[in-house]
């Protein structure tokens, strides 16, 4: 089982996550990685709200990835792994190899960035990013929730509407 | 309905759920005016919580309704009592929660009871008449 999705959302924890792919894949465990949320008390009470009470969720940062990884790699129970942003995403790949998918969920509207998709804006630098992780050999695409078709990063980068 | 109805509480959720519930008070009560309305769709967190934080503003409203525990908006709607924990938050909202409200909270003149009542209470009450209309039945399989 171990971790099923490794997701880029800058929701974090929302319906999507918790119900859209929680329930097809019996989540039991959410790693939520993110430097600030970890540091956070009040924001790590927030995201346990949101979940079931047989869910637990972990937080780490970003730099406690390196050690942590293979723990949750070797997990029996099904667990997703989620980040905020491509640059964590970017970050954690380095520090935790074993990552070799990404699903972008959702990264939503800000100053700089160009809409891809309906869930998707990116900037030049996010671009970039997630073309150097593909270069690397990780399988990229985007997939809000499970009943939608994966589009392909170039399929993303390319504007393609949604499936 | 008329058209400076007062704003007395906020509805947010996913997709077209706080339009579609508050149309759907609209055709029954004429009173859709009292709730102003946000969808998560497209929005980044931070946004949906600006755009919370901008209706509760402009209306004077402190009653957030939303649909998830655990959606977005609900999280923003969090983050929004953080900095102000005078706002009621009610989720899993449905349109008896939104009418039991909208009745005690609102006077037949139009005119908001604002502070003459704790909204807290009326919104815990909204919210036990929301859970006391969700009810399953028939399914007889004889």
């Amino acid at each position: 089982m171990s971790l099923l999705l490794h997701r880029i959302d800058d929701r974090l924890i929302h319906g999507q996550v918790v119900v859209g792919w929680g329930q097809p894949l019996g989540l039991r465990f959410i790693v939520l990685v993110d430097d600030d949320v970890a540091a956070s008390d009040w924001e790590q009470e927030l995201y346990r709200m949101g979940v079931p009470p047989d869910v637990e969720v972990y937080f780490h940062a970003v730099s406690d990835m390196a050690s942590a990884i293979d723990h949750y790699d070797r997990d029996v129970r099904p667990g997703l792994l989620l980040v905020g942003s491509v640059d964590t995403m970017r970050r954690l790949v380095d520090v935790a190899p074993s990552i070799r998918s990404v699903n972008i969920g959702g990264v939503h509207h800000a100053d700089g960035r160009v809409q891809r998709m309906r869930y998707v804006f990116l900037t030049a630098d996010e671009e970039r990013a997630l073309r150097a992780l593909e270069a690397r050999g990780l399988a990229i695409t985007a997939q809000d929730v499970p009943s939608t078709r994966p589009v392909s990063l170039a399929d993303v980068l390319a504007g393609k509407p949604d499936a | 309905m008329s058209d400076d109805a007062a704003v007395v509480a906020v509805v947010a959720g996913h997709g077209r759920f706080a339009e579609g519930l508050v149309s759907a008070v609209e055709q029954i009560t004429g009173r859709g005016a009292a709730f102003a309305t946000l969808s998560n769709s497209g929005l980044a967190p931070a946004d949906i919580e600006r755009e919370l934080l901008a209706r509760l503003d402009s209306s004077g409203a402190r009653v957030i309704f939303t649909d998830l525990p655990a959606g977005s908006c609900t999280m923003a709607a969090r983050r929004v009592q953080r900095a102000r924990p005078d706002v009621v938050l009610v989720t899993g909202a449905n349109v008896s929660a939104l009418m039991e409200f909208l009745f005690a909270a609102v006077s037949p003149l139009d005119t908001p009871v604002g502070g003459l009542v704790d909204v807290a209470a009326l919104a815990q009450s909204a919210a036990a008449k929301g859970r006391e209309t969700l009810v399953a039945s028939g399914g007889a399989t004889s």
